[in-house]
């Protein structure tokens, strides 16, 4: 689905607090070895965030490329302007850059939570209930016709 | 009593009042739709407002009291705002998104229908980030709210417009939803109160999805009564809701009235090292460390716990939210309901794509294609697959801190209130306030932020950020009640 691996370049970070610069401690170089220390940005306090350029091949996954974001929109169906696309790249970018910290976690043996509720197969009794109304249903349609939702094409001519 | 003394009582002297018939909830709904009118524009807190709806649900209140009939909840005829996120038959639901423009629901949420069989009139719907994503309303496809206590900074999100209505008082009561601190962090920059309650006891039935494993709505108020009278309102089992639990809600209207008595002898209290850096605003710090020298005053034993964990809390939220959200949203497709995209010679997937692209704000399309990508087949085990590892990870650190105390603290949020449009183009930036709120919803605990005063360096509200187990909401209010009173008032 998406070509890998991907070139391999520049990386970003942005890091708050103590906890997350350890993080960062775990896998980028001392600060004399960064190639590149961005000005520091306002934090809205008198502290700030590190914007720092991680080495390259620093990461074992990837970042995102912008034709990747554009192939990410397709997939989403978000019809992209080209503005919207140059903007995003930047910042998914930067984003699954923080995120990616999740893969220096050692947790082979450790079960994934997909939900706090450790429920199961939760069923109510089989017994009739009153529903929505076929005209409360579609209410809020679109485009009606015959009592049902109507829709555009979805097949091509030739099909 | 003049109507604006009405707007400035807390709802639990309202409802003695009305349940006393001293005053009416008519009075008191008209009071507050006096104050919406009045300063709202100020404020952009609601979305809509549905003064003949709450007018008629007072003058019910106030029938069945005058025939002599028992209030309805403890709450009965005091006016309500409710975040535009749970579903309404009599008034549009927007989410705060262009692509839900106009509608409204065929049936009610849960949440809603509580509500309506507590007697609570509701005075309208409040303002949001687009689908509850974002920390600060601007991220509402109808223009930010505005923080009461200084209308160039930002309220807090995604719940803004319930925590400025509260805070500007033009509503006496809210609700809001918290799937990654959008009740707790409005609450702390408004020096409002909010609880995210235990994930399952209040239903999510008619709350339109963002992530649903992290969802949960809950309680806002001005004091720390006023929240826990909501939370008993709305808190429940719900069998249309197949991830409520089907357990007693903890007491949690008692620990606030045992709380209010101001001792604290007994109960432990954990400060989270990983959630106290000499990074965060030091204002923050300072109004923190104050708290948790009040708690030791009250009688709590303060101790140090570690959660290693947490510090890849922000990195897995921000994995596991995207990816719920880019499957949730799936169903704004143009073909249902909401806004449709069509100039006559699109397919169905043209349809849905420039429907999308013209419906969704920014933050929504970057979250839906972070969680596309997360969840595509080639990086699914190292993003998603690790996250929900990394999840489970949280909860064993917070269950070997609950050994150690009974209830955790923090700063809600590591800073105060920044500017409006300060952080709009640097999501990362903006994620960051949700730091100390996340690690809860990630383990579907409860926490509660109180408002722990102003702080010192620009004199902007300071949230306590109070965490407890899984249905053990009450031990949030106990404490958080006790705090109040020692605290005092706020500026």
């Amino acid at each position: 689905m998406f070509p890998t691996p991907l070139s391999q370049h520049g990386h970003s970070a942005v890091l708050l607090g103590k906890q997350l610069r350890r993080a960062a401690g775990q896998r980028a170089q001392p600060p004399s070895a960064r190639p590149e220390v961005t000005k520091p940005r306002s934090l809205g306090c008198s502290e700030t965030i590190d914007v720092e350029i991680n080495p390259k091949g620093a990461h074992a996954v990837p970042a995102i490329s912008r034709d990747e974001v554009a192939h990410l929109a397709r997939l989403s169906r978000l019809a992209l302007s080209d503005e919207e696309l140059d903007q995003f790249a930047g910042q998914l970018d930067s984003i699954l850059n923080h995120v990616k910290a999740v893969s220096e976690v050692a947790a082979d043996d450790v079960p994934p939570t997909a939900n706090p509720n450790p429920v199961t197969n939760v069923t109510r009794p089989d017994v009739i209930v009153p529903g929505l109304t076929p005209e409360q249903a579609l209410s809020g349609a679109p485009a009606v016709e015959q009592d049902r939702f109507a829709v555009p094409q979805i097949l091509g001519d030739e099909q | 009593m003049s109507s604006a003394d009405l707007t400035k009582l807390d709802a639990s002297d309202l409802a003695a009042k009305i349940h006393a018939r001293e005053i009416s909830s008519v009075e008191v709904t008209r009071a507050h739709l006096d104050r919406i009118a009045k300063v709202d524009s100020e404020y952009n807190a609601f979305l809509h407002v549905a003064a003949e709806g709450a007018l008629t649900a007072a003058e019910a209140v106030d029938a069945g009291l005058a025939a002599g009939d028992a209030p309805a909840s403890a709450l009965a005829g005091v006016p309500l705002a409710l975040k535009d996120v749970f579903t309404t038959t009599d008034m549009p639901t927007t989410c705060g998104s262009k692509i839900l423009e106009g509608w409204v629901s065929p049936y009610d949420s849960t949440v809603t229908t509580r509500l309506r069989g507590a007697g609570i009139p509701v005075l309208g719907k409040t303002n949001m980030d687009e689908f509850a994503m974002g920390s600060s309303t601007e991220n509402s496809a109808y223009g930010p709210t505005k923080n009461p206590w200084d209308t160039t900074r930002i309220p807090g999100g995604s719940g803004g417009g319930s925590a400025a209505a509260l805070a500007s008082y033009q509503a006496p009561l809210a609700i809001g939803t918290d799937t990654g601190g959008s009740i707790r962090q409005p609450a702390a920059v408004t020096a409002t109160v909010g609880t995210k309650p235990t994930y399952g006891t209040v239903s999510r039935f008619g709350l339109v999805a963002c992530a649903s494993s992290l969802d949960q709505g809950g309680p806002c108020g001005r004091t720390v009564l006023d929240t826990a009278l909501l939370h008993e309102v709305i808190a429940g089992y719900d069998p249309r809701d197949s991830t409520s639990i089907d357990a007693a809600i903890p007491p949690v209207v008692a620990a606030a009235r045992e709380g209010a008595k101001g001792d604290l002898k007994g109960v432990r209290v954990g400060v989270v090292k990983e959630l106290h850096s000499d990074s965060y605003q030091p204002g923050v710090i300072s109004s923190f460390d104050a708290a948790v020298a009040t708690l030791t005053e009250l009688g709590a034993e303060v101790v140090e716990v570690s959660c290693p964990h947490f510090e890849y809390a922000l990195a897995a939220y921000y994995l596991i939210l995207p990816s719920e959200v880019s499957s949730n949203l799936a169903r704004f497709d143009a073909m249902r309901y909401g806004l449709r995209v069509d100039d006559g010679n699109m397919s169905a997937e043209e349809v849905m794509a420039a429907t999308r692209a013209a419906g969704f704000g920014p933050e929504v399309k970057r979250r839906i294609m972070i969680g596309t990508y997360a969840l595509s087949a080639g990086y699914y085990d190292a993003y998603y697959g690790q996250a929900l590892k990394v999840r489970t990870l949280i909860a064993r650190d917070f269950d070997k801190a609950y050994e150690q105390a009974d209830v955790l603290v923090s700063p809600t949020s590591p800073f105060t209130p920044w500017k409006l449009g300060e952080k709009v183009n640097d999501p990362l930036a903006m994620y960051l306030s949700d730091l100390c709120t996340l690690p809860t919803n990630l383990a579907g605990h409860c926490a509660m932020s109180v408002p722990s005063g102003l702080s010192k360096d620009d004199g902007l509200p300071v949230g306590l950020q109070i965490m407890a187990p899984a249905l053990a909401d009450d031990r949030l209010y106990r404490v958080g009640a006790a705090y109040e009173v020692a605290r005092g008032a706020i500026a």
